[in-house]
């Protein structure tokens, strides 16, 4: 779907992106980064709109250098920003967006009909935009980025301002885009966390660079932290500090877990796969304690960004 | 057309597989010139409000009757009195009515191009198969349409009217067809000028005040100083001032080439090689005004 090659864009003071090579094949993609770390620059790229200041990219086969229309034609477009005139309903609005798209009069209406209803607009379509909630603004994004079809849609950080219900209803949303009308997504989120859950595959972005790209399942595997807590004993009054102790010696990482609710008795470390918790268990049982709890944590997109302790406990403190 | 798809996975095309409920489409994509279309003549009708609140409707079809009333009132004398001509030339209507001018394209510069820059749509636009220039050519084009029809009207109202009071067909029709290629100018130099300023000045206020300003402080000062120049015996000034406001350009343009009377200080237009010279300013500042255009949204696109 989209394929990118030393892609570089260089503004006068920063450089939003840094020889990024990356493959995006069918289905939901998440592209996740801190803000500033170069998404949207991506996006416009892509688009056509902005030129790339070095390297080259394909979007469905056609360069964006040279095809920007042609991408444009095939392809959705939800910014980030507000984009609706508040004085025209969703209903003129997303028809006017169907007709600029190419799409004859007839068909416009039609799909424009179709498409507020797939993403949950209905009475309320024929009212001035002005007095709609944030959450009914976003559907009405989102609904101009699919009216004429796309086989492919960007959508620039479409659960910004809404309310975990939002959130959720717009994350179950963009699942169906996929699953539901057949068109691949490349979603941005500066939180790894809910994209995590509604993607395939998440490409991890930071200054511009390329962090990490792979399908979610493996990157759950592989970057999960684990919480433990123990009791003390007789033999071991500190059991917290002996079992760190223990998986020091064992080469495994692990940080306290301050900020967390029963700080200074939990400890974190990333588990790399089934054998994380096999020892985890082992030393446990070996010191004698007992276990209070053994869970996984959801973490936040800083963790990939750092391996610093100080950053790490932040970043968990905030993904609980 | 919108097709129902099956549930299942059409063939040759592994990666899209439909829920019913999701019609698919596969009717033709009209494309870059479509959507220009589209775009101007939604432009358009917003210029007079069409497809727009009720409240959006009454300053220009208020303008539009405003600017027709005059000529439906000389038709109606030259009728009933039996007159062998209009009390006003064709060329000489849009100068005297151009304070109606000049408050339509106030009004309606900024709503055609603040509205996008202000609620962000633009990018919307440009995330879409057409190209700046496009989006640019189609606004301009809406707006000069626009305006051509304010300043047109009346003038047909007039050589109707002139037909039906019997005047001398060949005169009547000469005169409207020069009226008519001297607010076809009027109305893109207008147009260009009111777009440029509405489009740096986002906020509606601001952008009618200055328009109103660029329109109307610059003809004030022009012919003022005309009559100074004109006081003082050099008429050769006279000409030359002339350049340096929109609505005596035309004038200039029109006597010189369009068979007009010139309403500058004296009545004495510039003289054919002076007239080139305002011709050449004209279409500068039309080609200067969509080139400005084109380079602030190349800008605001991304
Ligand atoms: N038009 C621009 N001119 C200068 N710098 C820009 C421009 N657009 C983006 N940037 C910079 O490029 C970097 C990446 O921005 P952006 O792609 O918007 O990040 P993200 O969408 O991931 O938050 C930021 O440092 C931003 O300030
Ligand atoms: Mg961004």
């Amino acid at each position: 779907m989209i394929a990118t090659e030393s892609l570089s864009k260089r503004f006068p003071r920063v450089t939003a992106l840094d020889r990024l090579s990356v493959d995006v094949g069918p289905g939901v993609t998440g592209l996740v980064g801190a803000n500033g770390a170069g998404k949207s620059t991506l996006i416009k790229i892509l688009l056509g709109l902005s030129p790339a200041t070095e390297g080259r990219a394909e979007v469905l086969g056609l360069d964006v250098a040279t095809k920007g229309p042609e991408i444009r034609e095939r392809v959705g477009y939800m910014p980030e920003h507000d984009c609706l005139p508040p004085d025209v309903s969703a209903t003129e609005f997303v028809v006017h967006m169907a007709r600029m798209s190419g799409l004859p009069p007839t068909a416009a209406r039609e799909r424009t009909a179709d498409t507020l209803r797939h993403v949950g607009l209905y009475e309320e379509r024929y009212r001035p935009i002005g007095g709609y909630s944030t959450g009914m603004k976003q559907r009405v994004k989102l609904a101009q980025a699919l009216v004429h079809d796309p086989q492919l849609v960007f959508l620039d950080e479409p659960t910004n301002g809404l309310d975990p219900v939002g959130r959720d209803e717009m994350l179950g949303l963009i699942r169906r885009i996929h699953t539901d009308f057949g068109i691949s997504v490349l979603v941005t989120s500066h939180l790894l966390g809910e994209l995590e859950r509604t993607c395939d595959h998440v490409v991890v972005v930071d200054g511009g660079k390329l962090l990490r790209s792979s399908s979610t399942t493996d990157f759950t595997q592989t970057t999960t932290t684990l919480a433990i807590e123990v009791t003390d004993t007789d033999e071991h009054p500190d059991g917290t500090r002996a079992v760190r102790d223990a998986l020091d010696a064992r080469g495994v990482s692990v940080q306290d877990g301050s900020g967390l609710p029963g700080a200074g008795h939990v400890l974190l470390l990333t588990a790399a796969g089934e054998e994380t918790y096999d020892l985890v268990r082992d030393v446990i049982a070996d010191l004698g304690l007992g276990l209070v709890r053994m869970e996984q944590r959801r973490h936040h997109i800083s963790e990939v960004f750092t391996d610093s302790d100080a950053e790490r406990k932040e970043a968990v403190g905030h993904g609980g | 057309m919108a097709v129902e798809q099956p549930a299942a996975t059409v063939p040759g095309d592994q990666t899209r597989i439909h829920n019913i409920g999701y019609r698919s489409y596969d009717g033709p994509r009209l494309g870059r010139a479509y959507a220009r279309r589209s775009l101007y003549s939604q432009s358009l009708r917003g210029a007079y409000g069409l497809g727009r609140s009720v409240k959006s409707k009454v300053l220009p079809m208020l303008l539009f009757v405003v600017m027709c009333l005059p000529a439906a009132i000389m038709v109606a004398v030259a009728v009933a009195t039996k007159a062998n001509d209009l009390p006003l030339d064709y060329t000489r209507y849009a100068i005297v009515l151009q304070a109606v001018i000049s408050l339509y394209v106030a009004s309606q510069a900024p709503q055609s191009v603040s509205r996008d820059l202000r609620f962000k749509t633009v990018p919307l636009y440009f995330s879409r198969p057409i190209e700046t220039s496009d989006y640019v050519r189609a606004k301009y084009a809406s707006l000069a349409s626009a305006l051509f029809i304010l300043t047109a009207a009346p003038l047909l109202v007039l050589y109707v009217g002139a037909l039906l009071a019997k005047l001398d067909f060949a005169d009547q029709t000469k005169g409207f067809a020069q009226g008519l290629v001297s607010v076809a100018l009027l109305s893109l130099l207008f147009a260009g000028l009111g777009l440029v300023v509405a489009a740096v000045t986002p906020r509606r206020g601001f952008g009618i005040a200055a328009v109103i300003a660029v329109l109307t402080i610059t003809y004030g000062a022009v012919s003022t100083l005309q009559a100074i120049a004109d006081v003082q015996g050099s008429s050769g000034a006279v000409a030359w001032i002339g350049l340096f406001s929109p609505i005596t350009l035309i004038d200039g343009v029109q006597s010189a080439f369009l068979g007009a009377t010139s309403a500058f200080p004296g009545g004495v237009g510039p003289s054919n090689g002076e007239g080139a010279v305002y011709v050449l300013v004209t279409l500068g500042l039309i080609a200067g005004a969509y080139g400005l255009l084109v380079r602030r949204y190349k800008k605001v696109g991304l």
